[in-house]
């Protein structure tokens, strides 16, 4: 018997599905399991069967059970890769074929780029809502009047937690993880209801794997389930669980600031908004009570608060108070849009053309520091969708690299930092496909960069203070700007 | 994602493995059992006991898992061994398993609802909503309004100022996804008084910071439905105006998908408060790594928000976009600088111009669809742009889509006068006629007619041509008709035929696309949903349309007329008879064919006709004496929905009082009948019916049918008192018996002299029939225009 234990721990290390059923088929093994094997193995074979049960049910031939029941919310979640592959189902309600899935391929075929496949694709039975995420695409399946948004936040939700469990939310790794996948998946939801969905609440319910944990479980036989009710699931503060100890109390906040604008021909914004978030860091002991304070809380007039934030407070005083969740969240996010207040730190200076009745073009572009703050600007890249009759590009940069693409037409320059005294610049020539007219579509251009130790709005934290704990922990701020979607027009 | 093996042969012994302490052992079991009970209902008794015994372990996490998974086993012998658990669960002393008891009596709704209610779980699920915990309300919340959409007509969330009060405390507790079951709740509730209405608001406000968007969508439902209540001089009116647009613009900071959502509902929301989000222009400007249905959706919010103020840059970005990759985009980005020009006067000029420089590219489906939009802004600017001509007829040759080639072609008739070789480009389409589509066929047919009549010299062989061309070698009985109808019209007196299809055409109105009022308050209350992303009513699409409530918005202030019977509240005609999105923009389809020469049928033909063409210009004044001044339905103007007379309050806005908006027609239009009283209700009898102005005197006209076995005698009418003061002006005159099967039409006078009391809608009617088997009554709405005299000034009111 301890042979078997070994074949089949192995098999489920790798999560190979397949042969496990197959084993199980071979005769009479699942007895013997039941019997005789320890039960960590036991559970692992029947989350095998459960995960296995969504196709069970659907024989060929077999119809959807629609309509025997009509339920609210979500009733089947379909994880699909990029080549069209079902490789992860999961129903809360009665099975619905994977057949619906079918409309969702006719409508990613149309829309020709992954990115371009609409979020809600109606069906004669169902309505599919799907979100694209990391190569993935969540398509769930509803039947009856639901918010859309509800839905899609939900579906960003399930993927958030997958990124947090398994480092990444991937293909392999779901596949890798699939027990713990289908465990948190029911705990999510019930009956299309969501249950938990905090990530705090969800780590006490079901562990997250690790090598360590994976190794101790099979040999000593303990879960990674917890047994004990999530404390923070029916406070007042359900973000946060109880008896939470550090040895080293932190507190760190993230203010990161993404720019994005449309520049037009001449240099001048067309269009320039700040989108600002506060992430946060937070890993203190007991129940503290902290308030953060900012020198000029006045740039902040649309803001979306984590729930931990107590409103009120910052009604009245402008102050974010709050008891914060354990460890890693997004604690506001942000929006400056007012012109004056958007400063733009690059600009860019670029030409291109063509002569009539030639193959042949020239391609100028230099960029340079604008409103800079003094700072220095780096990794800069500059990205160029070129026109589709572009053949290719032969051109010589003054500093980095650049590559491009023939297939896509994409030209990429990797720039890096920009120094003041000599601006980066990329010149040559740009070669048609032979007899083509001139390009009537013109190249769109978009920038990315980044600069440290500034948030371009000029949000500076005033000071962070904590209440209801007696220790002293350690706090710090870190600001960065980056380019969000930075384009330039042609 | 396994070879699909049927596991359901193991299951006693999984069930064997129930009883173990191992609660992720446990919660595996319970997941099989969900899974293969089904399949196995007869062992799956064997698990009631342990269901039970579980529903009574100490540790509340086993409790609710057991009580949550008893609830998905779909098994009918099952769940009567399963109500005393619940019950015992729904009072539970932990919190957590009552919450999850909560959901468990809808999920068992759903499987037996007759068993929820003769086991009084619903009176159980009421009394949670006063419970302490903010989770335990939400979930009752979610639960009450899931049963409650499946027997619309329960009053089973019978919400009062006391249990909105518990809502709105546990609101700010629960977590994000009980808050939009709390707020979808509150959004159903209609408060009793304008004050009431400011509470919740100002309770629900804080909500638009929630980092969740669909907490925050459901937020702006609530808001934008009780705002309908606020009186516009409150100065708390203005400040909720100013709260609503930050949070709209944040979404659009959000994933593309949730963009996309949002987008759609901020094209409502535009449509009914423009205030809201017309200093936001900038943020729907298009990105180039926007996904395509995002940039569509953003286009069509720029369009609705363009004004002089930012029309400079608007223009701006739409060339930018005409000249992007993306086909369908960029032919969008061209019709939006042409509902530009139309929607933006002082814009016109430099539309145009603009339109001209895309022409000049002779990128093929640039320049198509810059001519089908240069074609309208003729139709809004006569007289003013026809120097362009010149250069459209360049492109000629290159117009291979239908719609391209029907504008081009409405443009050479239209101006025929101006263009020197205008009868060749017409000859040259006529070449191909039978190959073209209908559409382009139609507009053939009319533009040729309109050359004739202004050169008749030169073209009479073209004329015969076309007409026979329509005539005896077509299969399109539409375009039979039509030119059957030319040709008597040329035939039998030209100046008549002059006057007709060269007569004045009414302008184009300057907002194109937009959606029915009734409809847009409709969707307004069901901002967040699928119905607001397909700008459809869910009846219209909801499987089996089963639970669906019609919703409308509440009445500005609380008038006593709110009392009346919940069948007869909802504004408008009942959905069905709404269309579903108004046509495309574009053309006026002044179609020959609803020239309605019989009796009018009852439905309404008009939105379906399938035949879209340019104008014909068909509408004048000497139509009337062409068909005796009778029963003209009106055509259906697409492109001019909105702006209708304005005295006419939000409650007149049917279909076919849309039409009476053309003005054009003095007293002439008559909506076709509709049925008013359906034989089912009436014993056999059916009424239905229409109202007719003619030559300052208003009447009714009927058609009452008899379905049932007997004889019908002694009719007679009343009207209830109404805002207008309509009363009949003679008795109901039926003057033989009306047999089985038999129909009768009957013009009933009327007149405005009448007791008058103000109905809501302003135009409702409520009418007695009474017959010798028993009295009825029904309500119907009747079209304002009636009530105007012919001189364009109000009748006596």
């Amino acid at each position: 018997m301890l042979s078997l234990k070994w074949r089949l721990s192995s098999q489920l290390r790798s999560s190979c599905i397949f042969n496990l059923s197959n084993i199980v088929d071979r005769g009479g093994v699942f007895e013997a399991v039941n019997q005789a094997i320890s039960w960590p193995l036991q559970l692992r074979v029947l989350a095998a069967f459960s995960a296995s049960s969504a196709s069970v049910c659907r024989g060929p031939g077999v119809e959807s059970l629609t309509g025997t029941g009509v339920g609210k919310m979500i009733h089947s979640l379909f994880l699909i890769n990029c080549s069209g592959d079902i490789f992860l189902e999961k129903h809360w309600k009665s099975v619905v074929s994977q057949s619906v899935c079918d409309y969702f391929f006719e409508a990613q075929e149309k829309a020709a780029d992954v990115e371009n496949v609409p979020p809600v694709i109606s069906t004669p039975h169902h309505y599919l809502i799907s979100i694209y995420r990391d190569k993935l695409f969540f398509v769930s399946v509803i039947q009856t009047e639901v918010p859309p948004l509800f839905v899609i936040e939900f579906l960003h939700r399930v993927a958030d937690t997958f990124q947090d469990y398994f480092g990444e939310c991937s293909e392999a790794a779901i596949k890798d993880n699939v027990v713990i996948v289908y465990e948190l998946l029911e705990e999510m939801l019930d009956n299309g209801f969501p249950l938990a969905t905090e990530s705090n609440i969800l780590k006490e319910l079901i562990k997250p794997p690790t090598i360590l944990r994976s190794v101790v479980n099979s040999i000593t036989g303990s879960s990674n389930v917890g047994d004990t009710l999530p404390t923070g699931q029916l406070s007042n503060i359900p973000w946060r669980r109880a008896g939470v100890k550090y040895t080293n109390n932190e507190a760190y906040f993230d203010v990161i600031e993404e720019i994005d604008a449309i520049i037009d021909k001449s240099g001048s914004t067309v269009f320039a908004e700040i989108q600002g978030v506060i992430d946060a860091c937070i890993k203190l002991s007991g129940m503290p009570d902290l308030s953060l304070s900012f020198m000029n809380p006045r740039l902040l007039d649309d803001v979306s608060f984590h729930p931990c934030i107590r409103f009120k407070r910052w009604e009245s005083e402008r102050v974010l108070s709050f008891i914060p969740p354990d460890g890693n969240f997004r604690l506001i996010s942000y929006r400056v849009s007012s012109q004056n207040l958007v400063a733009i730190p690059v600009y860019v200076k670029h030409s291109i053309s063509f002569k009539e009745n030639s193959s042949c073009g020239r391609f100028d572009i230099t960029i340079g520091p604008k409103q800079n703050m003094g700072k220095t600007i780096e990794g800069i890249t500059v990205t160029v969708h070129m026109p589709k009759v572009v053949l290719n590009m032969n051109l010589t940069p003054t500093q980095g690299s650049y590559t491009f693409d023939p297939v896509t037409k994409v030209l990429t320059w990797d720039v890096g930092k920009i120094t003041p005294q000599k601006l980066p610049s990329l010149k040559g020539l740009v070669n048609l496909q032979s007899g083509a007219p001139k390009p009537e579509e013109n190249p769109s251009l978009n920038i990315q960069f980044k600069i440290q130790q500034l948030a371009i709005s000029g949000l500076k934290v005033n000071r962070l203070d904590m209440y209801g704990e007696k220790y002293k922990p350690f706090k710090g701020v870190k600001y960065v700007t980056k380019a969000g979607k930075f384009q330039v027009y042609y | 994602m396994t070879v699909g093996k049927d596991v359901s042969a193991l299951f006693p012994d999984v069930v064997n493995c129930m009883q173990t302490d191992n609660l992720e052992l446990k919660k595996l079991v319970y997941l099989y059992l969900m899974n293969y009970a089904k399949s196995q209902p007869d062992m799956a008794i064997m698990a009631v006991n342990t269901f039970v015994k579980d529903c009574e372990d100490p540790n509340p996490l086993i409790r609710a898992l057991a009580v949550r998974t008893m609830g998905c086993i779909r098994v009918d012998k099952i769940t009567e061994y399963l109500c005393e658990p619940l019950r015992k669960c729904l009072k539970d002393e932990d919190p957590y398993v009552r919450k999850t008891a909560a959901v468990c009596v809808a999920k068992l709704h759903d499987i037996n609802a007759q068993l929820v209610e003769d086991q009084g779980f619903l009176d159980t699920l009421k009394d949670l909503i006063s419970d302490s915990n903010p989770m335990v309300v939400a979930n009752a919340a979610a639960a009450l309004s899931e049963i409650a959409e499946s027997h619309p007509s329960s009053n089973l969330l019978d919400l009062n100022p006391q249990s909105i009060n518990k809502l709105l405390t546990a609101l700010n507790e629960c977590t994000e996804w009980g808050q939009i079951f709390i707020l979808d709740c509150l959004a159903n509730y209609t408060p009793k008084d304008d004050r009431e209405a400011q509470s919740i608001c100002e309770r629900v406000t804080p909500r638009l910071s929630h980092a969740n968007s669909a907490v925050v969508l459901s937020a702006v439902k609530v808001l934008m439905k009780f705002m309908e209540m606020l009186s516009k001089d409150l100065d708390y009116y203005g400040t909720l105006l100013k709260k609503l647009a930050p949070p709209l613009v944040t979404l659009l900071s959000a994933e593309p998908e949730l963009q996309y959502v949002a987008l759609r509902n901020i094209n409502l929301i535009v449509q009914k408060r423009p205030e809201i989000l017309k200093h936001e222009m900038k943020v729907f400007f298009v990105k180039y790594n926007d996904p395509i249905y995002v940039k569509l959706e953003k286009l069509d919010i720029m369009i609705r928000l363009a004004s002089q103020a930012n029309i400079a840059q608007v223009l701006a970005e739409l060339k930018e976009y005409a000249t992007e990759v993306d086909v369908d985009f960029v032919r969008k980005a061209v019709r939006a600088i042409g509902r530009c020009a139309i929607k933006v006067e002082q814009s016109a000029e430099r539309c145009v111009s603009t339109l001209l420089d895309l022409i000049q590219t002779k990128v093929n489906y640039v320049v198509q669809e810059a001519i089908v939009v240069i074609k309208d802004i003729f139709r809004k600017y006569p007289n003013k742009y026809e120097s362009v001509i010149a250069t459209l007829c360049e492109n000629l040759d290159s117009l291979d889509e239908p719609e391209a080639r029907a504008a081009m072609i409405w443009i050479v008739g239209e101006y025929a006068e101006r263009i020197d070789n205008a009868d060749e480009l017409l000859e040259s389409f006529l070449e191909g006629f039978h190959d073209e589509s209908t559409q382009v066929q139609l507009q053939l047919l009319t533009a040729i007619v309109k050359l004739f009549l202004k050169k008749p010299t030169e073209t009479q062989e073209l004329v015969q041509q076309v007409l026979s061309l329509a005539t005896q070698d077509s299969d399109n009985p539409d375009l039979r008709d039509r030119g059957y109808i030319y040709w008597r019209l040329l035939s039998t007196d030209p100046v008549a035929a002059k006057e007709v299809v060269l007569a004045e055409k009414p302008l184009i109105s300057e907002e194109t696309d937009l959606i029915e009022p009734t409809l847009l308050d409709e969707l307004i209350c069901y901002i967040g949903t699928l119905a607001s992303v397909y700008h459809k009513p869910p009846s219209a699409f909801v499987e089996g349309g089963r639970g669906v409530v019609h919703k409308s918005l509440p009445p500005r202030t609380a008038s006593n007329e709110s009392t009346e019977s919940p069948e007869t509240a909802p504004a408008g005609a009942p959905p069905g008879e709404q269309p579903d999105v108004i046509p495309a923009q574009g053309d006026l389809l002044g179609d020959l064919l609803n020239l309605d020469l019989g009796p009018p049928v009852s439905g309404p033909p008009l939105a379906t006709s399938s035949v879209q063409m340019g104008a014909v210009d068909l509408l004048g004044g000497g139509l009337d004496s062409l068909i005796g001044g009778t029963n003209f339905v009106a055509p259906t103007t697409a492109a001019a929905p909105a702006n209708l007379g304005a005295p006419i309050g939000s409650g007149l806005s049917d279909l076919f009082d849309l039409t009476s908006g053309v003005g054009t027609l003095s007293g002439s239009y008559v909506a076709p009948k509709a049925v008013w009283l359906p034989a089912m209700k009436a014993k056999g009898l059916e009424i239905s019916g229409t109202f007719t102005r003619q030559v300052a005197s208003i009447s009714m006209d009927l058609q009452l049918t008899n379905k049932a076995l007997q004889v019908m005698t002694d009719f007679a009418i009343q009207f209830n008192r109404n805002s207008f003061g309509l009363a009949p002006a003679a008795p109901l005159q039926v003057h033989a018996p009306l047999s089985p099967n038999q129909t009768v039409e009957i013009s009933l006078p009327l007149s405005t002299v009448g007791s008058v009391m103000k109905m809501e809608p302003l135009n409702n009617l409520q009418v007695a029939v009474k017959n010798n088997i028993d009295v009825f009554y029904f309500r119907t709405l009747y079209p304002l225009h009636i009530l105007f005299v012919e001189d364009g000034k109000m009748g006596e009111s």
